[in-house]
């Protein structure tokens, strides 16, 4: 089956129901993307699908119908997205494992509602698991990275 | 405070009796360096100094042997050395380097004598060093017990400032200008023509030179880096997905595996079928490993999906089946045949209550909790005929290549460890089991690279837990001031348990069953800590602050509720108890951070906390509301004294996770067992905080001890008991057990 991850075609023969998160780390050694929990329940593994956040743990690899972004997509170094460049400027990561899934969720966030209320950042964002604690930064991040796309 | 010192002296001479032995034997061997180990296969012009400085015509490396688990020391590692080498962070390259003895750590073993951190006496400094001296002969390189800032602070500038006068020196046999005209700076030694050679085109000629070992280190006015906002040096690759963590290896033609092992922890394997896992597509091996069954598999998932439908038989657990037997099995330790050691005996604590009447009888628990670290245990392992190559993430890297070297018949020399960043730890990562079973499977398929990653599930039902543990407290008031405190400690030796999987025994009594209580710095007329050792139950280890995460649990909440008692203010009354200047200025600290007895909303509740770990006097106050849904935690103030303060973006970063961490897990996370397994399967078991839960945390750090510390741990004991305390205020509910979300809603 074919498919369309930051913006490059890919060919793979697995089972339909192998998640994504596994076509793309083991398959197409795309590494940004995390393993936590494989449920669904921690984030880690949060990529683009036509630019929504999804879990890509939990997501059949054939159910795949839209052009799939990694961390790796969103933005190098050198090339930063808006919200990478405010995660730098806080200094958000400790051991920086859940960050890929965080970042995918505040840009998802931030391309549904640019200016981003606490509750509204709270509600996308509880999903995503921080075990080493940096949510203060994360909130602050989130608004930082909100204006910075309102000035684009 | 006399008898504390006679009990303390006494039983660290017994306990320690072996160590004095070994250190009057090796006095020279002590005192002789290790051999630099980055030596060994040096390159033709390139120069290293010490084992922390390389540089050749290329490049400048620095090597920070202590793993990084989210904590940031392998940024602070490299700064401290950069430092003193005036170079800038952009300029060099950083590496874990190898395991090697030359990387022994000077300041955890020196923090394990039974003194308090206050405690200068020669008594205590003597014991210190004397420890230090014997993790020297044992070589014991460890990234634990918040000790990497204590113990890279002087080494660390030490080798910065060796290679920049080596530098020099090398610059002055080139250029024929005297030592004393020249400076350096940005990685070049400055001439005083204006003109620069680097260190890296001098890296051949200083190659040639014997290290110059006449050096003062700078004062810290004159720092450029520490002590100021710094980036740190993994912040970018962390922010695009580029980092690589020890579950993103790849090696050429690696394999994937998963285990499964009995999920009574440490029982058999009686029997299993696999000839259905056998069949699924990409399985290419079935092996069994220790208590176990490992998959291969061309790809992780399928290894995992393989792994699921194996039948399995197991043996039972070999610790109590249900967790009601734990728990009885720690009441029933209050015993004089259990007494591990009676660490302070102030006053008579008897004839106070006798004589006030006892003001509290109470009895606090605090369960198993698991690490969970968000990067799955993994290991990557190829065993070749004359060589093991390892990558992983790990912080006792020398047992690693020990443990390894045991399964496959090499020496531990021939352990190859590729020490990767770790996606967190919390303690996880000083046991070696998930590294030991991708060195079994590897063995039996040589010449094969073995990448192990475990499933969330697998992780969970194999983690070593932090130790339970029982308290009982009572205590006296009068006059409205806290006269007497008594409190009993029961819980299994975590160091027995931890030590005895690397076939170590630890003499004495141990420090963590009582850690957070015996070395509380208040003077009590009348106080009494008796520690009482479990029986080991389930194997337990190290989970962020150890000993104090529980003990500082008991201890605060026992003392808030003695000063309820005594009717007296929950702040003002540590603070008259107290006896430490440091510690009491941390306190009054954070009086002042949270406005501390200004008025308060209807419903809202405040609560302070102090407990001091790892030589870290750290108070904390939480503000909470009591609403129609439950308790919402709104603003933690945190004041902490680690002496200095090097990083500071860092440091705020470290203490807030530390709150977070220790909050989520006081709220709703446990580990209870049942048929012999671990209960909980993933997060949504024991989740910690989510965001929507986080408070605002306001943290400062103060500078006014006389010994620098880390704050990876000490931020979290307090965390707990001023929740509990916070609740008190507000409900005037006492929550004496955790996690609280069994007695009380949260939002």
């Amino acid at each position: 089956m074919q498919l369309i991850v930051d913006g490059k075609k890919h060919e793979v023969d697995v089972e339909d129901d192998m998640p994504l998160l596994w076509v793309l780390r083991d398959e197409l050694n795309i590494k940004g993307v995390k393993y936590g929990c494989g449920v669904a329940a921690c984030g880690a593994c949060t990529v683009h699908i036509d630019g929504v956040a999804v879990r890509s743990c939990q997501t059949p690899v054939a159910d795949v119908d839209g052009e799939v972004t990694t961390i790796n997509g969103l933005g190098q170094p050198g090339a930063l997205h808006a919200v990478q460049e405010a995660w730098v400027e806080h200094q958000v990561a400790q051991c920086g494992y859940c960050q890929s899934g965080q970042i995918m969720q505040a840009a998802s966030l931030l391309s549904d509602i640019p200016n981003p209320t606490d509750e509204d950042i709270d509600d996308a964002m509880s999903g995503n698991l921080c075990r080493c604690g940096t949510y203060p930064r994360i909130r602050a991040a989130v608004k930082t990275a909100a204006s910075k796309l309102q000035e684009v | 405070m006399g008898t504390v010192g006679k009990i303390a002296r006494r039983s660290f001479l017994l306990g320690a009796a072996a160590v004095v032995g070994g250190v009057a034997f090796g006095v020279y061997r002590v005192k002789t360096p290790y051999e630099n180990p980055l030596k060994e296969g040096l390159a033709d012009g390139a120069a290293t100094f010490n084992p922390w400085v390389i540089i050749d015509s290329e490049k400048v490396t620095l090597i920070g042997p202590h793993g990084d688990k989210g904590q940031g020391i392998a940024h602070v590692q490299a700064a401290l050395i950069a430092e003193e080498l005036d170079i800038e962070l952009d300029q060099v390259e950083t590496s874990f380097g190898k395991p090697d003895k030359a990387y022994w750590n000077r300041a955890l073993s020196a923090d394990g004598v039974p003194f308090q951190s206050g405690d200068t006496s020669f008594v205590a400094e003597s014991a210190r060093t004397m420890m230090s001296g014997f993790a020297k002969l044992l070589g014991l390189q460890i990234t634990g017990g918040s000790s990497g800032v204590p113990d890279s602070y002087v080494k660390l500038r030490e080798a910065g400032a060796v290679a920049r006068e080596t530098l020099k020196l090398a610059a002055s046999n080139v250029s024929g200008v005297p030592v004393a005209q020249l400076k350096t700076a940005n990685g070049a030694v400055q001439l005083p023509d204006g003109s620069a050679l680097k260190y890296t085109e001098l890296a051949a000629e200083a190659a040639k030179l014997a290290p110059v070992m006449d050096i003062t280190l700078r004062d810290p006015s004159e720092w450029r880096l520490l002590g100021k906002p710094m980036q740190r040096l993994d912040i970018l690759a962390k922010s695009t997905g580029t980092l690589e963590y020890g579950i993103d290896v790849e090696v050429e033609g690696a394999v994937h595996a998963t285990v499964v092992c009995n999920p009574r922890k440490g029982g058999g394997l009686k029997g299993y079928d696999a000839s259905a896992a056998k069949e699924m597509r990409g399985v290419q091996k079935i092996v069994e490993v220790t208590g176990g069954v490992a998959v291969v598999a061309d790809n992780t998932w399928r290894a995992i999906q393989a792994a699921q439908a194996i039948d399995f038989d197991w043996d039972e657990a070999p610790y109590p089946a249900r967790q009601d037997d734990h728990w009885h099995m720690v009441a029933e330790s209050f015993s004089g045949d259990r007494l591990d050691k009676v660490w302070r005996d102030e006053g008579d604590v008897y004839e106070a209550k006798k004589a006030h009447g006892k003001a509290l009888d109470v009895e606090y628990r605090v369960p198993y909790v698991a690490h969970q670290p968000l990067e799955p245990l993994n290991a990557t392992v190829l065993v070749e005929d004359d060589k093991v190559t390892v990558w992983t993430g790990h912080q006792v890297q020398i047992m690693l290549q020990q443990q390894v070297a045991a399964i496959t018949g090499h020496e531990p020399a021939q352990v190859d460890l590729t020490n990767c960043y770790m996606g967190g730890s919390f303690g996880h990562r000083l046991e070696l089991e998930h590294v030991k079973m991708a060195a079994e499977i590897a063995n039996k398929m040589r010449g094969t690279p073995v990448k192990l990653t475990y499933s969330r599930e697998e992780d969970f039902a194999h983690d070593f837990t932090r130790h339970i543990g029982m308290a009982r407290a009572s205590g006296a008031v009068k006059n409205g001031q806290v006269v007497a405190a008594d409190l009993q400690i029961a819980m299994p030796s975590v160091v027995a348990s931890q030590m005895g999987r690397l076939g170590i025994s630890i003499p004495g009594p141990d420090t963590q069953i009582a850690a957070g209580a015996w070395d509380a710095p208040y003077s009590f007329d009348n106080y009494r800590m008796r520690a009482y050792r479990v029986p080991e139950l389930a194997p337990t280890s190290s989970w962020r602050s150890v000993g104090a995460s529980a003990g500082g649990f008991f201890f605060d909440c026992m003392l808030d509720e003695l000063i309820h008692e005594a009717g007296a203010d929950p702040l003002k009354e540590r603070i008259r108890l107290i006896n430490n200047p440091v510690a009491r200025k941390v306190l009054e600290t954070v009086g002042e951070m949270s406005n501390w007895g200004s008025p308060l909303a209807e419903g809202k509740g405040r609560g302070v906390a102090f407990v001091e770990s790892f030589g870290v006097p750290t108070a904390e106050v939480i503000e909470v509301t009591n609403t129609e849904d439950g308790i919402t935690i709104d603003k933690v103030w945190v004041a902490a004294d680690v002496g200095r303060v090097l990083d500071p973006v860092n440091f705020e970063n470290l203490v807030q996770g530390g709150v977070v961490f220790a909050l989520g897990h006081a709220i709703n996370s446990e580990i209870t067992y049942d048929d012999g397994m671990v209960e909980q399967a993933n997060y949504w078991d024991a989740e910690g905080m989510r965001m929507y839960q986080c408070p605002e945390i306001f943290v400062k750090g103060l500078e006014n001890g006389e010994k620098i510390r880390g704050v990876g741990e000490p931020p979290v004991p307090p965390a707990a008991p001023a929740l509990a305390n916070a609740i008190f205020a507000a409900t005037g509910q006492r929550i004496r057990e955790l996690p609280l979300y069994h007695h009380i809603d949260f939002v």
